[in-house]
């Protein structure tokens, strides 16, 4: 008989899970591996609460396995490291993300994009190597194999530098990748939440022109003042979207609910790229004939490997570049979650972990 | 004025006069060759679908009466004063534009056919502000940037297509980098630019899988196109023991049809380029395209230079068109035929032997 989440591992863990797609998150008892060679225990400070828990919890996508614990913007510090580890040390600050393992062997890993890997581990919802299920952040304590570990820059505040391991690296990826980092050059970042206002910050260190594309008018005024963005395009008014029309090289489209492409696309120039990073859970629809007619293309792409992600931390370290939070007790994080569905957070939730969660 | 009389020189080729589609004789006129011009006898004149959609005004804006045809080849039997390039008796062709602005950002990239001034060879607007009449007549004159050059070794009857269709092919396995060595790309739709792709792309040491609904063009595609292998879009467990495989695909359908089954083909990081432009949207399923950081594409023709240097290729690697010759009088039953894909797989009109003027 399979054995419970309590008794499955040797170490004691103490979190919050979902039990079922209601979403209602509580405090939940289970275990942990024993820090093996190559492993690195790690005591959790801060958490993020990136959307994609929401989707979680509910089983928005259909994949959830319950229970459920999520998190995977976590930053704490290092209180174990097997034998075979000599990048990190007792006390160093690091971060864990979306993933804590791969095949380590496919030509995928081999390039440094294991979250590509077909045999990819993320952090919860996942089986380990030794098919036990994946638990996240939520969480007083994490082992992780060593090489899915991030080191978290000393200058980076740990609370407001979480969020930088879903939401930093998911925009940070493709702009790289799809080369949206010519100085000059214009970008437009679709969405003002958790990933589209990290996208404006990373954009404007990478000295874009940034516009906000939203469909609230509200979030002008903080766009520009607060996080730099050049200027802000509100989606529903025609007027403002013909006059924005062929003038962005790229757009990072962070929307996560189903929405029109094609007012996107037109504001595309000619070889314009647009990259999708939010997930809606139903198709999109795309019409062709102005990516025909403008040689214009329309990308996914999903967080980054580790590499990338230690060379994106860095770079936030370099520019400060940290995000805009809402730092909640863990006790609070079913009322975060309600407010989360409705878009009523600038921009992220960050759980106190290592002062909150208690048993 | 009439057609007749609009213009000094004398021309007769056929037009649609409404949106049945029907063509029929029709008399009008050209321009004398200014000094930049080159007037050529019409030889051959390829049927490009876009030539069906443009007669039957299935896009909303052919203007009547409209003479086709924009894969014209023939003969320079004038040159203006200050024509560098071309001499009488040379053999050449003209593609889908005869017009730019010349001085925009994509003119001057050599791409004209993104410029946003561009003048297509027929249904559109001259710079004098005439009507342009396409390749379906005994003379052409066009400006000698948008005339091609026909080396000797191609047969001008089946060189024809690639005017249009060659370049429309010929642009994004370069441009989306699909043309390397032992990559392994798609072609959707088995037809005037499907058979034209795959030509190219095995020419480019490219593995080259047809991927069509016709079961009954798999002989030919593996036999006589030289396409390494044939999929059946219809058949389940075909298109599941193929996913994942290809670098690219060029797309060539232009009826509407489901992107999720090509997407799925595609290795990460995969590119499908659409080159047939369905009228309303597809849908796009936007996990699969994050979790393989995949992109879905447009291409349109292609700029002079690249046209020129696809037909400089094709001309060394012997690349023409598989076509059916016809006279003019079966022009409105090749229209039929090719509206239901019966051709294998361009019609080309012997304008040069059977385009007689009548008195």
């Amino acid at each position: 008989m399979a054995k419970s989440p309590k008794e499955e591992h040797p170490q004691k863990v103490f979190g919050w899970a979902a039990r079922d797609s209601s979403g209602s998150l509580s405090p939940f008892h289970f275990s942990r591996r024993e820090n093996a060679d190559g492993d690195v225990t790690i005591k959790v400070l801060y958490c993020g609460v990136c959307h994609s828990d929401l989707h979680f919890v509910k089983n928005e996508w259909g994949i959830t396995n319950y229970p459920i614990v999520p998190g995977h913007e976590m930053v704490g510090v290092v209180t174990k490291t097997g034998k075979s580890v000599t990048k990190f040390k007792e006390g160093d600050r690091v971060g864990v993300g979306v993933i804590v393992g791969s095949c380590n062997a496919c030509e995928t890993c081999q390039q440094d994009l294991e979250n590509y890997c077909p045999k990819v581990i993320f952090t919860y919802n996942s089986h380990n190597h030794d098919k036990t299920k994946t638990y996240g952040g939520y969480s007083d304590m994490i082992v992780v194999d060593h090489c899915f570990v991030l080191r978290f820059p000393d200058n980076l505040p740990p609370d407001s530098g979480a969020p930088l391991l879903c939401a930093g690296i998911t925009v940070y990826s493709p702009m790289k990748y799809y080369g949206m980092t010519e100085p000059g050059k214009h970008l437009g970042v679709a969405g003002l939440g958790g990933l589209g206002h990290i996208a404006v910050k990373i954009g404007k260190a990478f000295g874009l022109k940034v516009t906000v594309i939203s469909t609230s008018p509200a979030k002008e005024d903080e766009a520009i003042k607060r996080l730099g963005a050049d200027s802000f395009v509100v989606s529903t008014d025609p007027a403002q979207v013909k006059a924005a029309m062929g003038t962005m090289d790229y757009i990072i489209d962070t929307v996560a609910a189903v929405h029109a492409l094609a007012p996107l696309i037109g504001l595309l120039k000619l070889n314009g790229k647009l990259v999708t990073v939010g997930l809606p859970n139903k198709p999109l629809e795309l019409p062709i004939f102005p990516l025909v007619l403008g040689r214009k293309l329309v990308g996914g792409s999903d967080i980054g490997g580790i590499k990338e992600t230690q060379e994106m931390l860095d770079f936030c370290a370099k520019h400060n570049i940290t995000s805009e939070i809402e730092l909640i007790k863990m006790d609070y994080i079913n009322t975060a979650m309600e407010r989360l569905a409705k878009s009523d957070v600038r921009y992220r939730f960050v759980i106190d972990v290592g002062n909150s969660l208690s048993q | 004025m009439s057609n007749e009389q609009e213009h000094p020189r004398k021309a007769f080729g056929w037009a649609a006069r409404d949106s049945s589609g029907v063509l029929s004789p029709f008399s009008f006129s050209r321009r004398e060759s200014g000094e930049k011009d080159v007037t050529f006898k019409v030889l051959y004149c390829g049927i490009c679908h876009s030539d069906l959609h443009m007669v039957k005004n299935e896009w909303g804006f052919s203007t009547y009466p409209l003479v086709p045809g924009h894969e014209i080849v023939g003969e320079v039997t004038e040159v203006g004063s200050n024509v560098q390039k071309f001499k009488v008796g040379d053999k050449v062709g003209v593609g889908c534009i005869v017009g730019a602005c010349r001085s925009c950002d994509s003119c001057t990239d050599h791409l004209e056919n993104y410029c946003p001034k561009q003048i297509l060879t027929y249904s559109a607007k001259y710079y004098d502000g005439t009507t342009t009449y396409g390749g379906y007549s005994d003379i052409m004159v066009a400006d000698e940037h948008f005339v091609l050059r026909i080396p000797d070794n191609l047969p001008l009857d089946c060189a024809a297509p690639l005017l249009c269709a060659g370049i429309t092919t010929y642009s994004p396995l370069r441009y989306f980098g699909l043309d390397k060595p032992g990559m392994h790309v798609g072609v959707v739709g088995l037809g005037g630019l499907g058979h034209v792709a795959v030509k190219f792309a095995k020419a480019m040491g490219v593995k080259v899988t047809v991927i069509s609904t016709s079961p009954n063009k798999e002989e030919e595609a593996v036999k006589h196109l030289g396409a390494d292998s044939f999929l059946v879009s219809r058949d389940q467990d075909q298109m599941q023991a193929a996913i994942g495989t290809m670098d690219g695909i060029i797309d060539t359908v232009s009826a509407q049809h489901p992107l999720l089954p090509l997407i799925g083909l595609l290795k990460s990081h995969g590119k499908l380029v659409m080159v047939g432009a369905p009228e309303k949207p597809l849908e796009l399923p936007v996990f699969p395209l994050l979790m393989g950081r995949k992109m879905v594409a447009g291409s349109g023709i292609g700029g002079m230079k690249e046209t020129q240097e696809m037909i400089n290729f094709a001309a060394k690697h012997n690349i023409t068109a598989d076509i059916e010759v016809i006279p003019i009088d079966y022009l409105n039953t090749a229209m039929e035929r090719l509206a239901k894909a019966d051709v294998r797989y361009r019609f080309v009109i012997d304008i040069g032997n059977t385009l007689k003027a009548r008195s």
